[in-house]
């Protein structure tokens, strides 16, 4: 399938790494207070962002997901101290990779979004979901395998 | 082969309303591994985990899965059943399909349904991964150190003797007391500063599980919570304790005068000395910088009039190593260097004094025996002004925060001014005035309405020398007009910062601190005296701006923490750490300096490579101190570390069952 066929009904899929400590409670809180946001994403829970390997992202982008958000603690209030520090980072080393193996450096996005914080959860990933159906499928790296 | 059971809770409604339950349960059942799969209306209910651990036992289930709730809400729940179903608690996995899914997809039953499919489908191929991981448990040295011999760690040593454990008070000072040994009264109360902080101060040097070890400081922490092995420094002190009497005849005798810290420098000591009268333990140290037997070798007279033979010229600092089961770290505040503000002239006028300088001039046994006396010509002042906020709540110049207690001890000095002073004025130039606490505002209405201090709402701009009065220039913001006052003598009422070294101590014992280097607690409303590092809690003004009470609260609150601690032979231990493979790491060390615990360092391992004996450095992370958050992992360039329970194997089995 070439990257200019839209197939039907295509809806994307977005992978979250959420931290166990703020935005996967941020996540929880959001359910909690039943907020609801596009059914796109898959939470995946790490204990910190700081966790996220860069390998799992191009992992996921080579096995065609649509996007992939890092979501953690604010800076300045990581679990671990100081785990956040290198996801931001990480996140903007990551984008430039990205452009440069030809994958559109917005499907990937870190964001901080606290324990307390369902609203900001809701909005972030309602948004971010917009943002990646606007962008279309990847197909980028899974057609060249 | 692996048998994976899936557990499909319908939690009553709120997950089947939205999610087809029995569907995610019979789309399970493809999912490589899965054994047995089924669904019920309440999982985490009695019949539910009854039903999870029969299908252990029948369908010889080696690791389950099961789509619920939040982890967050009952995973010890789901551990447990495991567990007593026979499986190791770390076999298995949830998936969240309420907060997650059903809760926030009420309307759209299909596509919840996928997605719910799909968090399953993720839980299965992690849980294939699992290992079964088992909770070690570490040994607690039942002793305490507390860091600190102000009234913080004095209270705090007081409540964890009196338990029945030992503690070690660890003070930098000749004597311990700390600041509240310098105040003169307290607020609101007026009570004598002295006369509440000496009796304790001698309980806790007479109680037999303390043991006071004064003038020395830490010089290394290593270990962990319930065994943190901690070199202190004993400054020489060139006096034996054990002979010395206190007789003070050395000090009489002694030649050498010197500025006293103690009394703020408005006073003398001898090179030989006690801070303070009351000091303890109350036996003098020699500072070595200005005595004259050190600086020149000639002169010896303390040796020579000492009955007992106690002076000691030869004593050196000695290293001691102890080991401890938890710390409190009570290390107090520092003043604000007030010579910032120029316009103030303080440094440059001697009438131009700090509010602890206030505090000596108050007390009976300060420098002018507690009469209120200019500094500069020992005339009693008739105008004192009072100016606040000096270094707090300016970012410009100071701090941002508020110092929190100089409200209320200018109230003190004004309302002392006005009652030692006949016809004497106090004013005081202020930008808020800020009394929370019990007695706290009533005391400063009476300072006003009982006491006449004069309060004006502004900042002074200028203060200069005019005669041997210092004319104060400033503005009266209420009534929008400059203000030109007489005065005698200006008191600063400087911001309470941290302690210059505050951040060295933190960073040797391992915990966080702020950028205004005050120390930082585990969560500001829910764990105000501990730190993020286990076993190590925080007590007084070293957190941040505090009064004594607060002080005390804080420091009897940290004494139970640490007791809690104390009160176990060992603790268990979270088993979901990070793990070197020996083989494949090359000992770049890369990991080390990102680890926020301290807790990887670098081990020499020996090797039979091709029949002969290779040494060769590999990491070597210590389970006591190790957290799990896993930057390690990520820093690793040979991927020789790996984050238990959430390996890079078990995440790449996620994403890549997500997205095929």
């Amino acid at each position: 399938m070439s990257i200019t066929e839209m197939p039907q009904n295509w809806e994307p899929k977005i992978l979250v790494f959420a931290c166990n400590w703020c935005t996967y409670a941020g996540a929880d809180l959001a359910g909690l207070s039943r907020l609801q946001y596009p059914p796109n994403i898959r939470i995946l829970r790490v204990p910190c962002s700081g966790r996220v390997n860069p390998q799992f992202v191009i992992r996921a982008f080579q096995r065609g997901i649509d996007g992939v958000l890092v979501a953690g603690c604010h800076p300045g209030d990581c679990h671990y101290v100081s785990g956040n520090y290198f996801t931001r980072r990480r996140y903007l080393l990551m984008q430039r990779l990205l452009q440069y193996v030809g994958i559109d450096p917005e499907r990937f996005q870190a964001r901080w979004i606290s324990g307390s914080e369902g609203p900001k959860f809701q909005q972030v990933v309602t948004q971010i979901t917009e943002e990646i159906r606007a962008m279309g499928p990847n197909r980028k790296l899974r057609d060249a395998q | 082969m692996k048998r994976v059971g899936v557990f499909i809770c319908h939690c009553g409604t709120n997950i089947s309303a939205a999610v087809d339950c029995e569907k995610v349960a019979e789309n399970a059942k493809s999912f490589p591994g899965v054994a047995y799969s089924t669904d019920y209306k309440y999982m985490c209910a009695e019949p539910g985990q009854e039903l999870i651990k029969k299908a252990i036992k029948e369908q010889k289930l080696d690791r389950i899965v099961v789509a619920s709730c939040s982890p967050r809400m009952h995973e010890p729940t789901f551990r447990r059943c495991i567990e007593s179903g026979g499986l190791n608690a770390y076999l298995l996995e949830m998936a969240n399909i309420r907060e997650h899914c059903s809760w926030v997809h009420p309307d759209d039953k299909e596509r919840a349904t996928i997605k719910a499919t799909d968090l399953v489908k993720m839980a299965v191929a992690k849980v294939m991964q699992n290992e079964a991981l088992v909770r070690s448990t570490i040994p607690i040295t039942k002793r305490a150190l507390v860091i600190g011999g102000g009234i913080a760690g004095i209270q705090a040593a007081l409540d964890i003797a009196n338990t029945g454990h030992i503690v070690d008070v660890v003070e930098k000072e000749p004597s311990i007391g700390g600041r509240m040994a310098q105040v003169d009264k307290t607020f609101p109360t007026l009570d004598c500063s002295a006369c509440i902080l000496t009796p304790k101060m001698v309980d806790v040097a007479n109680h037999p599980n303390v043991n006071l070890i004064t003038y020395s400081e830490i010089e290394k922490v290593e270990g962990y919570v319930g065994n943190f092995d901690v070199t202190i420094r004993k400054k020489a002190r060139s006096v034996d304790l054990k002979a010395c009497t206190g007789c003070g005849t050395c000090i009489q005798k002694c030649p050498t005068k010197v500025p006293s810290e103690f009394e703020m420098e408005m006073m003398d000591r001898k090179a030989i000395y006690t801070p303070f009268p009351q000091a303890i333990p109350n036996k003098p140290v020699i500072d070595r910088e200005n005595c004259r037997y050190f600086k020149s070798g000639k002169c010896g007279v303390c040796q020579k009039v000492c009955p007992t033979n106690a002076v000691d010229f030869t004593q050196e600092d000695e290293l001691v190593t102890e080991r401890y089961g938890a710390i409190v770290v009570a290390t107090g505040f520092d003043l604000f260097d007030e010579s910032v503000y120029g316009e103030y002239g303080y440094g440059k006028y001697k009438d131009v004094i700090t509010g602890l300088h206030f505090e000596r001039l108050l007390n009976a046994s300060g420098p002018t025996m507690g009469k209120i006396k200019r500094p500069s010509d020992g005339k009693i002042p008739q105008n004192v002004v009072f100016i606040k906020c000096v270094g707090s709540r300016d970012e410009a110049k100071g701090k941002a925060y508020c110092s929190k207690t100089c409200c209320m001890y200018t109230a003190k000095h004004a309302t002392l001014v006005r009652e030692k002073i006949k016809d004497s004025n106090a004013y005081v130039f202020y930008m808020d005035v800020r009394t929370p606490g019990k007695g706290y505002d009533e005391f400063y209405t009476r300072t006003t309405d009982q006491y006449g201090a004069k309060y004006i709402r502004g900042r002074v701009s200028k203060i200069y020398e005019k005669g041997d009065k210092l004319i104060v220039w400033g503005e009266d913001t209420l009534l929008g007009r400059p203000v030109e006052i007489e005065a005698d003598m200006v008191v600063l009422a400087t911001a309470m910062v941290a302690k210059a070294d505050a951040a060295k101590l933190a960073q040797m014992v391992g915990f966080s601190y702020d950028q205004n280097h005050f120390y930082t607690e585990a969560h500001p409303k829910l764990a105000p005296v501990e730190t993020h590092t286990a076993g190590v809690f925080l007590a007084g003004a070293c957190q941040g701006p505090k009064d004594i009470p607060e002080s005390v609260a804080q420091a009897s609150a940290a004494a139970v923490k640490v007791c809690g601690l104390l009160s176990k032979e060992e603790m268990p231990t979270e088993p979901i750490i990070s793990a070197v493979n020996e083989a494949i790491c090359s000992g770049c060390g890369m990991c080390v300096p990102v680890c926020p615990y301290t807790a990887i360092d670098l081990k020499v391992i020996q090797e039979r490579i091709h029949g002969k004996t290779v040494s060769r450095k590999v990491a070597n992370v210590n389970s006591g101190l190790c957290q799990g958050c896993g930057a390690c992992t990520v820093a690793c360039r040979s991927a020789a570390l790996n984050l238990k329970h959430f390996t890079n194997e078990q995440i790449l089995a996620e994403v890549d069952a997500l997205c095929l």
